[in-house]
């Protein structure tokens, strides 16, 4: 029914029985057709407005950096220096810093959100698990702000009297840990993107690890597992994909990330080898200055930069869903 | 010695306290954001934080009435705009778009717009709104959040209305009903239920939004008639105060924090409560 091919199909079975000419029935269905056309046209032009503003936000970021995008090519991209007052602009340390505190987020993300996924979905009892998981997904409806705000007073002094001394003073040789504790900087930014993507990687990979076929996991323990040993050998390699899909969609949140970001990692346009060290997102850098941009040339600017950022997301988006898409024909939106 | 029984049971044990930790660590995160805000935000609410308007900069007291009526209004606004193409839309999709080439563009295109980092969309909404009017508006605010409505609306809209079993459409169906009465007045009311859940975790995720509003809806120290001026909203308060350098302003952050909060997890937890003995939640 849901399919025109289909109707067709069985309607014509059902004339066939009935011993009659299709055409003696279409009078029958002529009679409602006017409103039903009307109607699936009507929800056809609301479901092609959404493939409309799609591409409109495509193209207006794509017209409306036109001055930025002529007056410095690609060398934008990999360029470090932002002088608004020369008009002179490129974004390679936005780029980076999103990149980097992108990717420590993971780097921290990842362990924490499938270890909380395992305890969930094989040792808390269902009905803790279910609870759990609701509490984990609030985290997930906190606003970024209010993220930023615990940022700002609690997480940035944290950092900047306990964490990063003792870094600097156990890992200090390397070059990641080096320099004066701010508080604000790359690593701690990270640190807040990470309490924010985990709900993202516990709820997917939970799901997908209570549909692990019970099967396999019987086979693993017929064959003298302890219960660790049934998850890493049946479960995790079952979900392999279906996690990576939720680091995707977790990633992609990640880098469009702007308020909590914005307000603790320190707003420093430059490229520095320490996780100390003050940065700056694509993200971050339109929040701020965006509003304060006089001349077409720096709006167009920042234009680009949202251009770029929306690139690199609908890009990680893009595989994330290809990769549930497989596991299942209608992924959620999460 | 690592093989014998008494090793793996070792890493057994070890190995599950370990995801035990992850779990306490990630809930503890949880309470302590809740519990700081409240906190924090407690002391410093006041009845003048409901009913007055921000005192100039750098004088203390004032409150934050406009920014709360903000708030509501450009998420009644959003709704306007994002949740008829959202909702329609996905009538669209459970109804007619089921594998066919437009269903696969535009689930796809929800995807693309699920996946625009906020800020990004505020830049559009600028692009479309602000620019041709030439000021900041409480309408480009709304279209922004609108815009971030639909994605979230399309597909739990699909996907409640794809839970209306078959049988009851072909039972309406039989009675003679046409096909447009068979969805409006008997699939959509079954599904009603999941319809509501999965529009009101789309709007408690939206009103929380700061990013698209900075340079959509602006903000301003006053009551905002109309649409077409600037307007005030709890979520850039709590920004503009957070990074303010006045202690007074920092306790009404903190305030605001806690209103804010309120209302996106009551609204949020009450869409799940709502939901409970249904399928699993949207997002």
């Amino acid at each position: 029914m849901m399919n025109t091919h289909c109707e067709e199909r069985s309607d014509k079975a059902i004339c066939r029985r009935l011993n009659r000419s299709p055409r003696s029935f279409r009078s029958l269905a002529m009679t409602s057709g006017l409103g039903d056309r009307l109607f699936k046209n009507l929800t056809l032009l609301f479901a092609l407005s959404i493939l409309a503003i799609a591409a409109a936000i495509a193209w207006e970021l794509f017209k409306n950096s036109a001055l930025s995008r002529h007056a410095f090519g690609w060398s934008f991209l990999t360029r470090q220096i932002w002088d608004p007052v020369a008009e002179d602009f490129g974004a390679l340390p936005f780029i980076f810093g999103t990149l980097v505190s992108s990717a420590l987020a993971l780097l921290m993300a990842i362990p924490l959100g499938v270890g909380v996924a395992i305890f969930l979905a094989e040792l808390a009892p269902r009905k803790v698990s279910t609870a759990c998981a609701f509490l984990i997904e609030l985290l997930a409806a906190i606003p970024s702000v209010v993220y930023g705000l615990i940022g700002v007073f609690v997480l940035v002094p944290f950092m900047r009297v306990y964490v990063q001394p003792f870094l600097i003073k156990t890992l200090g040789f390397l070059p990641l840990f080096r320099g004066p504790a701010y508080g604000v900087g790359m690593l701690t930014a990270a640190v807040i993107l990470a309490i924010m993507i985990v709900p993202f990687i516990t709820t997917i990979s939970r799901e997908i690890f209570l549909s692990v076929p019970i099967a396999l996991k019987e086979a693993a323990m017929a064959l003298g597992a302890t219960h660790w040993e049934v998850v890493r050998l049946a479960v995790l390699p079952y979900s392999r994909s279906g996690i990576a899909g939720s680091v995707f969609l977790a990633l992609g949140r990640a880098l469009g990330e702007t308020m909590a970001v914005t307000m603790v990692i320190g707003n420093r346009p430059e490229v520095m080898a320490s996780l100390l060290a003050p940065g700056y997102t694509m993200a971050a850098v339109l929040a701020n200055e965006f509003t304060e941009a006089t001349s077409d040339l720096y709006v167009h600017t920042l234009i680009e930069i949202g251009l770029v950022l929306f690139a690199i997301t609908i890009l990680v988006n893009a595989v994330g869903r290809l990769i549930l898409y497989k596991m299942s024909p209608y992924a959620e939106p999460h | 010695m690592p093989g014998t029984y008494r090793h793996r049971q070792w890493v057994n044990n070890a190995a599950f306290a370990v995801t035990g930790f992850c779990a306490l660590l990630t809930l503890g995160v949880l309470f302590f954001i809740l519990g700081y805000v409240t906190m924090h935000g407690i002391s410093s609410l006041s009845w003048n934080f409901f009913t007055k308007l921000p005192k100039p900069v750098g004088e203390p007291g004032g409150g934050m009435a406009n920014a709360i009526v903000g708030t509501f209004k450009l998420i009644g606004l959003a709704s306007v705009v994002g949740l008829p193409i959202g909702v329609l839309g996905g009538v669209y999709l459970a109804e007619y778009g089921k594998g066919n080439t437009t269903g696969f563009l535009v689930r796809y295109s929800a995807d693309i717009i699920n996946g625009v980092p906020s800020i990004v969309m505020g830049i559009f909404a600028y692009t479309v709104v602000v620019l041709p009017m030439r000021h900041f508006s409480a309408l480009a605010g709304g279209v922004a959040l609108g815009i971030m409505l639909i994605p979230i609306a399309v597909r739990s809209t699909e996907e409640f209305l794809r839970l209306v079993p078959m049988a009851i459409r072909e039972a309406a169906l039989a009675l003679g009903l046409p096909r447009w009465k068979v969805i409006l007045r008997v699939v959509i009311p079954t599904a009603m239920k999941g319809l509501l859940t999965g529009v009101l975790l789309d709007l408690s995720r939206v009103s929380g939004e700061t990013a698209p509003l900075l340079f959509t809806a602006f903000g301003n120290r006053f009551w905002s008639s109309g649409w077409m001026n600037p307007i005030s909203s709890l979520p850039v308060m709590i920004f503009t105060y957070a990074v303010s350098p006045y202690e007074d302003w920092h306790r009404q952050a903190w305030a605001a924090a806690l209103v804010l909060l309120m209302i996106v997890l009551a609204t949020n937890v009450g869409a799940r409560v709502l939901m409970r003995n249904q399928v699993k939640v949207v997002a």
